[in-house]
């Protein structure tokens, strides 16, 4: 097995023993990039020469015995996480030059323990979009098939993990960016509670609903990432000052007994019958592993795409108004001051972006902000209510990732609402706050992934983990790489 | 006419309400822990938060909330136990975010009051709402040919909003109710109250109808009052505006006006129409503001004695009269100053006579507060005693009070170096005395047939000749004596 097919853990495990040295591994891995990169197209910048750099440094410190679970793992980051002196673009023709002049929270985690950056994944503008096709940059291709969109708006780090172009990333999500591409990826990914990870550096889209997660080949290594972003943060107010448990000691076979809530809402017309087998198939194979499924009500679920859509798009018509050609990214030169943020943002965003700020501005608008943004708040409350009384009776909740395998590129590019139903069954536990965790769960007729989505209550993402777990387990879908 | 027009401007009753921008005295700013302090080169105290680099988060500065507080609970508000940060959203390049972050729906204080003492009625002048919001930068547009410099140094200074009822029934009062709001932030300390640099601003809304009316007439809101002195000016020249389009048989429209200070007039801004829409939003980057009981009663416990409190006691237990204790408490440090030179013995009206005319008189003419001013309390207490004892008499004394004030020398040794002893021989004022008689006899004999008032003649003759020094007390008796 070439080592840029290796999981972090099984990396980790031959670096350890030195058995290889970190330059080997990320030899394969830009061997592997040089191959296939040019068909899937995951990355907007690839960072060659910081990652030998690194990996220099990540080499001392394994040599010195000061080696930590990401010391010299190749790993992909979203391009929408600030990496000091390296571009962050988020997608978008506005930052088209950005270079931060500081390190998110996130990353400066990993740097602590010398991860080799492999490069700035490719993503949807702003994490607007769920194929990745409203990235100012290209379209990430699906590493199944290579006409087919990898998801999004994590995509480019999805499509890197699946392609094997690097051993895992970072991935943000908001409504579904992290899970939906996971599953038309056929990897993991995994959105931890609200709260979990710090936003710090991370270009905000709806700050009440991003979060930072990872998108990895296995639920161990989803686990262990998530062993090294999570925890509070002084920089980030909304990060929970809460101890981080050890997540990979959650990791473990024994569900017996474990009560898993299958939402009616969910089971609707309109999913694919591919994924609609795939899912059924994969809980009973968790029944047959002593789980109990039980029939749970979300009532709220219809409203859930209106409220998301009114929300983030509320916080994203203000957290994108700092784009205005003044202090950095793109500025074109208009006669005048209002000229001049005209163009540039007229310049700057695409027509996605573009869609969600003039929604945004008009649910805050005097007049309109109490039908708009406080009702959805208020439908919010609900929403999240439905989850709290739903977890009463059960541990965890399942449900499809996306209704749909991964489409064609081009497919729904032209009808903004269908491209927002990818997102039907991902964006409400974004709404609820709660994390949830993709795993792949089968394949379509046309040999596509299809993921299952387990969902858990606020801060227990060792019981989505530990059920994940115990299925991956079980079955063997992780382990299938797409030919390409 | 000038009666007939004071007769219209009768007729009119005026309805003020001020919103005023008080700077806190914190050491950092609101939302990152860049300097506050003034005067640095431009951009030297930014960060990426206070520069609104993509990615960064806002974390408020507790100071800030703790000093809103302790105002709030000076001026008699109550506070919310839960109070939240918001957006206000508008495009200017002095506002790096595209929004500023201040208090709509949940502001910190609310219903509060004040008291001012007008024309020796006491009158209370309710205090909406007390909330918290960041400084924005500066531009600058003078330079380099058509381009415009920002400087973001000022950016992320705390300010406090605080907002009064429209409780102001005259120019007059709008001043004594700034002035008080001044003295109650320089005794708490929060901020320094300077008009003229900034930090303590107010705009006003200004609205006059006739007597008895209940409903308000159309309101203008006046910004741009820099200075205290323009304060009162500035409301009479628009209430004066207002009334004489009135009279004339118009109508008042509502609208942003300006105060020009130089051509003592104020311009029309924007209109209503052309008001902005801010879309304030509840900051989700911003956990809510929770108040417990705990830090409530510590920052009311730590309360200092604030003016009206002061006065009362200066009154109380100096014996004070009104305008004596009104004076000395309006500055904490002037109070202080009284305080003290009581304690070293000054008897406290003396010390007050002193202070309310010589001492103010030397502040103003040399520009000084009562902390720059060389003489120290004890020092005035010493001087007052040397009176007392005979050894200088009044007169001396004044000349004696302007050296101590600009050499910050002890009275005792003044009067030693310049030989300033009175003359209390009264063989040696008998001498002086017989001289000048010797030489008036017309105005012996003029004294003699009933003119007393040349009495006056005599001392000051007998002053001329001892240089000031004879003893008056000892002067009068031996002059009236001789003379009978």
């Amino acid at each position: 097995m070439k080592l840029n097919e290796m999981t972090v853990v099984g990396l980790r495990k031959l670096l350890d023993k030195r058995e290889i040295s970190v330059k080997e591994a990320l030899d394969d891995v830009y061997a592997r990039i040089d191959s296939v990169e040019d068909r899937v197209r995951a990355f907007i910048t690839i960072t060659r020469d910081e990652a030998y750099k690194s990996a220099d440094r990540a080499q001392e410190a394994l040599d010195s015995g000061m080696g930590s679970l990401l010391t010299g793992i190749p790993v992909a980051v979203k391009d929408n996480m600030c990496t000091k002196g390296i571009l962050t673009t988020c997608g978008s023709k506005i930052l088209h030059n950005f270079v931060p002049p500081y390190e998110s929270t996130v990353t400066s985690k990993l740097k602590a323990q010398d991860y080799v950056i492999v490069g700035k994944a490719n993503m949807d503008e702003f994490a607007m979009g769920s194929s990745t096709e409203n990235s100012s940059s290209h379209t990430t291709r699906n590493p199944w098939d290579i006409d087919c969109v990898p998801g999004g708006s994590s995509g480019g780090s999805a499509a890197a993990v699946a392609a094997g172009e690097c051993i895992a990333a970072l991935g943000s999500d908001t409504g579904g960016s992290i899970r939906q591409p996971a599953a038309l990826c056929g990897i993991v990914g995994l959105k931890p509670t609200y709260g979990r990870v710090s936003r710090y550096g991370l270009v905000a889209f709806a700050s009440s609903l991003d979060q930072i997660g990872p998108l990895t080949k296995d639920v161990t290594d989803s686990a262990a990432m998530l062993n090294v972003i999570a925890g509070h943060d002084p920089l980030d107010s909304t990060s929970a000052p809460i101890a981080t448990p050890d997540f990979m000691a959650s990791l473990g076979t024994e569900i017996k007994g474990l009560r898993i809530g299958i939402p009616k809402e969910y089971f609707i017309e309109g999913i694919d019958g591919d994924v609609s087998r795939a899912v059924n198939d994969a809980i009973r194979k968790l029944e047959s592993l002593g789980a109990e499924a039980i029939e749970v009500s979300l009532p709220h679920t219809e409203y859930a795409t209106a409220t998301y859509y009114i929300l983030a798009t509320s916080e994203a018509s203000s957290n994108l108004a700092r784009y205005d050609g003044v202090k950095y990214g793109l500025r074109e030169t208009g006669k005048d001051l209002l000229d001049m943020y005209m163009d540039t943002r007229a310049k700057g965003f695409g027509p996605e972006v573009k869609r969600r700020i003039m929604l945004g501005s008009y649910a805050l608008s005097s007049g309109y902000y109490d039908a708009y943004y406080k009702k959805a708040q208020q439908v919010r409350t609900l929403i999240k209510n439905d989850f709290d009384e739903a977890f009463k009776a059960v541990d965890v909740i399942v449900t499809p990732t996306s209704p749909t395998p991964a489409f064609r590129v081009g497919e729904k590019a032209a009808d903004p609402l269908q491209m927002y139903l990818s997102d039907i069954f991902t964006i409400s536990v974004n709404l609820a706050g709660v994390p949830a965790i993709s795993i792949p769960c089968g394949f379509s007729s046309g040999n596509l992934p299809v993921g299952l989505q387990i969902i858990g209550r606020h801060f227990e993402e060792e019981a989505i983990l530990k059920t994940a777990y115990a299925y991956e387990q079980s079955t063997e879908w992780h382990l299938r790489r797409a030919a390409l | 006419m000038k009666n007939s027009a004071d007769a219209i401007l009768k007729k009119y009753e005026v309805v003020i309400g001020l919103e005023v921008h008080a700077q806190l005295l914190t050491d950092t700013k609101i939302f990152c822990r860049c300097s506050t302090k003034f005067g640095s080169e431009p951009n030297t105290q930014t960060c990426q938060v206070c520069t609104g680099m993509p990615g960064v988060l806002p974390v408020a500065n507790k100071k800030a909330i703790e000093y809103a507080i302790r105002t709030g609970l000076a001026m008699n508000c109550s506070i919310a136990p839960y109070s939240r940060f918001a957006r206000k959203n508008y495009f200017y390049p002095d506002l790096p975010k595209g929004y500023q972050i201040s208090q709509y729906e949940l502001p910190l204080c609310e219903h509060g009051f004040v008291e001012i003492i007008t024309d020796n009625e006491v009158r209370r002048i309710g205090i909406t709402r007390i909330h918290l919001e960041e400084d924005a930068g500066k531009n600058i547009h003078e330079g380099r040919g058509d381009h415009s410099f920002v400087d973001l140094n000022r950016t992320g200074v705390p300010l406090m909003e605080i907002v009064s009822e429209p409780d102001i029934r005259s120019p007059k009062e709008a001043a004594g109710y700034m002035k008080k709001l001044r003295a109650i932030v320089r005794y708490l300390g929060v901020c320094d109250g300077n008009m003229e640099e900034g930090s303590l601003r107010c705009d006003a809304n200004v609205s006059v109808r006739l007597f008895g009316r209940k409903e308000f007439g159309t309101r203008t809101e006046l910004k741009n009052i820099n200075s205290f002195k323009f304060v009162e000016k500035a409301l009479e020249y628009e209430v004066k505006r207002q009334i004489s389009i009135i009279e004339d048989g118009g109508t008042i429209i509502q609208e942003t006006r300006l105060w020009d200070s130089a051509a003592g007039v104020t311009q029309s801004m924007r209109s209503k129409e052309e008001a902005h829409d801010y879309r304030y939003f509840p900051d989700p980057d911003l956990a809510p503001i929770v108040v417990g009981k705990d830090l409530m009663d510590s920052i009311r416990a730590a309360l200092p004695e604030l003016p009206d409190e002061k006065r009362k006691r200066f009154m109380d237990r100096y014996g004070l009269p009104d305008l004596d204790a009104e004076l000395l408490t309006s500055e904490k440090a002037i109070a202080d100053w009284f305080e003290e030179a009581v304690r070293a013995g000054g008897q406290a009206k003396t010390v007050s006579n002193w202070m309310m005319g010589d001492l103010m008189r030397i502040m103003n003419e040399e520009n000084k507060s009562i902390e720059d001013i060389s003489l120290k309390p004890a020092q005035m207490a010493g001087m007052l005693a040397l009176i007392e004892n005979g050894t200088i008499s009044g007169k001396i004394a004044k000349t004696v009070f302007e050296e101590m004030c600009r050499t910050g020398k002890d009275a005792a040794v003044i009067v030693k170096e310049k030989g300033l002893v009175q003359i209390s021989d009264t063989g040696e004022i008998e001498k002086a005395v017989d001289e000048i008689l010797a030489k008036s006899p017309g105005e012996i004999a003029r004294f003699r047939a009933g003119d007393e008032k040349l009495i006056g003649f005599f001392v000051g003759q007998v002053m001329k000749a001892t240089k000031g020094k004879a003893n008056p007390k000892l002067l009068n008796e031996l002059l009236m004596k001789k003379l009978k």
